[in-house]
C-alpha cells in the first residue's frame, strides 16, 4: 500500500513538475508569476481532446498539436500583453494582476468556447502494468516517462546550449545580459515558446491520469503547481522538479493508513500546501533558491 | 429591461458595492499603505461569517455578542497569517495569501460537521432541519425600516451598510493621518529607511494586515445577512479578486478613492447581467455569466495596461509597479 502511493505521487509530481519547470522559467525571466498558467494547460489539453476526439487522431498527435497550440497562444500573449506591460517597465505587481485578469478571460473563454461538461480522451484506463505490489495504468506510467524525458531535455538545454546559457544569463541579470549583447527579446519569446509547450503537455498529461476533465481543471491544479514552484525556488528550474515531486509524494502518503491513520483524502490540497507553509518557514527562500533576488 | 427601473434592484447592486467597499478598503489599509500583496481577503470574510453563524446556531449565541466576536476571528486569522508569512518575499507572499483562502475553503467545505458542508449554512443544526441564523438580525432591520419609515428591506439594507462603511471609511482615513498612519506609508515606500529609524516594521506590518482582515470580517457579516444563506462556494477565489478590481477601479492609496471604485464596479457587475442585445443576445443565458466574467476580466488588463493608478488614484503618492 506504501509503494502504491509513492508510485501514485510520483505521477501526480511528474505532472507538478512539468508545469513548475513552465512556471519558474517565465519567472527566471521576466519576474512575471503567471496566475494564467493553470488555464494555458486546460487549452492545450482542450486542444489535444478536439484533435484526439472529434478529428479521430492519435494521442501523439493530439498531445503535440495541443503542445503547438499552448506555445502559439503563449507568444501571441507576449505580444500584446506581456510586451507592453514590460515596456511600462511594470513591476511585479502589475504583471501578476494582469495575469489574474488574463486567467479569468482565459478560462471563461474556453468555458463559452467548449461547455463546462466533462470529458475524456479516447485511452484506455483499463490496461494496467504490475512492477511488484505496485499497479500503475497506462496513463500513469505514460506521465512519469515523459515527466522524466522532458525535465532532463529542458534541464541538458539550458546547461548545454548556447540558447539555454542566454536564458540562464537573462535571468540572472536582464540589464547585464542586454548590455552584453544578447537579443532580450527574441530570448523572451523563446522563454514563452518552451513555457507554452511544457504548458500544454502538463494539461494533456495532467487530463490523461485524471481521466476525465473540464475547463476548470487547470485552475485547480494551479495553486499546487505554484507550491512546487515556491518550495523548490523560485526560478529555479531543477528545484521545480523536486519541488513537484516532493509535493506529489507529500499529498498521496499523507493517507496512508500507517501514518497515524492517514489523511482523509479530500484535504490532499490542503496537505500541498501545509508542507509549502513549513517548508517556507525552515527555509524562507526556498530549497534551491537564492536569499535575495529582485 | 423593466428590472432596471425597480428600486429595489438598484438598492441592492448599492449594498453590494456597499460590501465591497468595506472588503476592498481592508485591502486598501494592506497594499495601499502598507504594501502588502494580500491575495487571500475573501478567507476573512468566510471566517468572519461562519463564526457568527455557527455561533449563533449551533451555540445560540445572540447575533450581537456572535458577531463582534466573528470580526475578532477574522482578525486572529489576519494575524496568525502573517506571523507565519510576512517574513516572506513579496512574490510568495502573494502566492502563500490564496493558498491560506484555499485552505479555508477546502476545510469549510469537507469538515461538514463544523461548517454544514457544501449544502452550506443551511445544514448547520441537526439533520432534517433546515437552519437559520439571521433571525435576530431581520428583526433589527424590521425595527429600523420602520424607524427609517421605508416600505422596503432592500432600502433600509442600503441605508444600514453604507452607515457602516463610512463610519469604516472615517475611521480609516482618520488614522492613516496619526504618527501610527505615517509610519506605515514610510514602511511602504522604503521599508529600510522606516526600520533604520527604529520602526519595528514587522509589528506595523502585522497590525495593518490584522485590521484589513478584520475589514474584510465586517464585509463577511453583511454578506452573510443580505443574503441568509452561504456555502463554501459563496468564497471563492474570484470575490478577492474582485475586491482587487474595486481597488484598481478606485486608485491605489486613497481611502475615498474605495467607495468610488465599489460602486463603478456595483455598475458594471450589475450592468452586464443585461447584456441581452445583440450581439450578447446570441448567447444562452449560462453562456452570458461567462461573458460577464470575460468582460471583468478585460476591465482588470485594461487597468493595469492604461491607468495603473486607478480611476483617482495619485501618480505621486503610489503608482503600481
Amino acid at each position: 500500500m506504501f509503494l502504491q502511493l509513492v508510485a501514485n505521487g510520483l505521477v501526480t509530481g511528474s505532472v507538478y513538475a512539468i508545469a513548475a519547470v513552465g512556471v519558474s522559467l517565465v519567472y527566471g525571466i521576466l519576474r512575471l508569476v503567471n496566475f494564467a498558467y493553470g488555464d494555458m494547460m486546460a487549452f492545450g489539453a482542450l486542444i489535444a481532446f478536439a484533435v484526439n476526439g472529434p478529428l479521430h487522431q492519435s494521442m501523439v498527435v493530439a498531445t503535440l498539436a495541443g503542445m503547438a497550440a499552448t506555445a502559439a497562444l503563449a507568444l501571441a500573449l507576449d505580444l500584446v500583453l506581456w510586451k507592453p506591460l514590460r515596456a511600462r517597465r511594470a513591476g511585479f505587481m502589475s504583471l501578476f494582476l494582469a495575469s489574474i485578469g488574463l486567467a479569468l478571460v482565459l478560462r471563461q473563454a474556453l468555458l463559452l468556447a467548449a461547455g463546462s461538461q466533462p470529458r475524456s480522451y479516447h485511452v484506455n484506463p483499463y490496461r494496467v502494468f504490475v512492477l511488484g505490489s505496485v499497479r500503475l495504468s497506462e496513463q500513469q506510467l505514460i506521465a512519469i516517462v515523459t515527466a522524466a524525458g522532458t525535465i532532463v531535455a529542458v534541464g541538458l538545454f539550458l546547461a548545454l546550449t548556447t540558447v539555454g546559457r542566454v536564458l540562464r544569463a537573462m535571468a540572472d541579470d536582464r540589464s547585464l545580459a542586454a548590455v552584453a549583447g544578447i537579443d532580450v527579446g527574441r530570448a523572451t519569446r523563446l522563454a514563452w515558446l518552451i513555457s507554452g509547450l511544457l504548458a500544454g503537455l502538463a494539461g494533456v498529461l495532467a487530463a490523461l491520469v485524471e481521466y476525465s476533465f473540464d475547463p476548470n481543471f487547470g485552475f485547480q491544479l494551479l495553486l499546487p503547481v505554484f507550491a512546487a514552484v515556491v518550495l523548490g525556488g523560485i526560478g529555479s528550474a531543477y528545484g521545480a522538479l523536486v519541488g513537484g515531486l516532493a509535493l506529489g509524494i507529500a499529498q498521496e502518503v499523507s493517507t496512508w493508513s500507517g501514518f497515524a491513520g492517514g489523511v482523509n483524502p479530500v484535504y490532499k490540497p490542503v496537505v500541498a500546501f501545509g508542507v509549502l507553509a513549513i517548508a517556507l518557514m525552515i527555509r524562507p527562500q526556498g530549497f534551491f533558491g537564492q536569499a535575495r533576488t529582485g | 429591461m423593466s428590472i432596471l427601473a425597480s428600486g429595489s434592484f438598484w438598492a441592492f447592486v448599492g449594498v453590494v458595492a456597499g460590501i465591497y467597499t468595506i472588503l476592498a478598503l481592508g485591502l486598501q489599509v494592506q497594499f495601499g499603505f502598507a504594501g502588502l500583496l494580500n491575495f487571500g481577503q475573501v478567507a476573512f470574510m468566510a471566517i468572519s461569517a461562519y463564526t457568527m453563524a455557527i455561533l449563533v446556531v449551533k451555540e445560540g449565541w445572540s447575533t450581537w455578542l456572535a458577531a463582534p466576536l466573528a470580526i475578532a476571528a477574522a482578525a486572529v486569522g489576519g494575524l496568525l497569517l502573517g506571523l507565519t508569512s510576512l517574513r516572506l518575499r513579496a512574490d510568495y507572499f502573494a502566492i502563500v495569501t490564496i493558498a491560506f483562502s484555499e485552505i479555508i475553503r477546502y476545510v469549510a467545505t469537507n469538515d461538514s460537521s463544523l461548517t454544514g458542508g457544501t449544502q452550506g449554512t443551511i445544514a448547520l443544526g441537526p439533520i432534517g432541519t433546515a437552519s437559520e441564523y439571521n433571525g435576530e438580525w431581520s428583526r433589527f432591520e424590521g425595527r429600523a425600516q420602520h424607524a427609517l419609515g421605508f416600505s422596503s428591506s432592500d432600502a433600509t439594507m442600503l441605508v444600514i451598510v453604507w452607515t457602516i462603511a463610512i463610519v469604516l471609511l472615517a475611521v480609516t482615513w482618520l488614522a492613516l493621518r496619526t504618527p501610527w498612519g505615517r509610519v506605515l506609508r514610510a514602511i511602504r515606500d522604503d521599508e529600510d529607511a522606516a526600520a533604520s529609524l527604529g520602526k519595528n516594521t514587522f509589528a506595523y506590518k502585522l497590525q495593518a494586515l490584522a485590521i484589513g482582515a478584520a475589514l474584510a470580517g465586517v464585509a463577511g457579516l453583511f454578506y452573510a445577512w443580505e443574503f441568509s444563506f452561504f456555502s463554501p462556494d459563496d468564497f471563492q477565489p474570484l470575490l478577492t479578486f474582485f475586491a482587487w478590481m474595486v481597488l484598481l477601479l478606485g486608485g491605489i492609496g486613497r481611502v475615498w478613492a474605495v467607495p468610488v471604485g465599489a460602486g463603478v464596479f456595483g455598475f458594471i457587475f450589475a450592468g452586464t447581467r443585461f447584456l441581452n442585445f445583440a450581439p450578447f443576445s446570441w448567447f444562452a443565458s449560462d453562456q452570458r455569466a461567462y461573458l460577464r466574467l470575460i468582460i471583468v476580466g478585460l476591465i482588470i488588463l485594461a487597468l493595469v495596461l492604461v491607468r495603473p493608478q486607478g480611476l483617482l488614484g495619485n501618480k505621486r503618492e503610489m503608482v503600481l509597479e
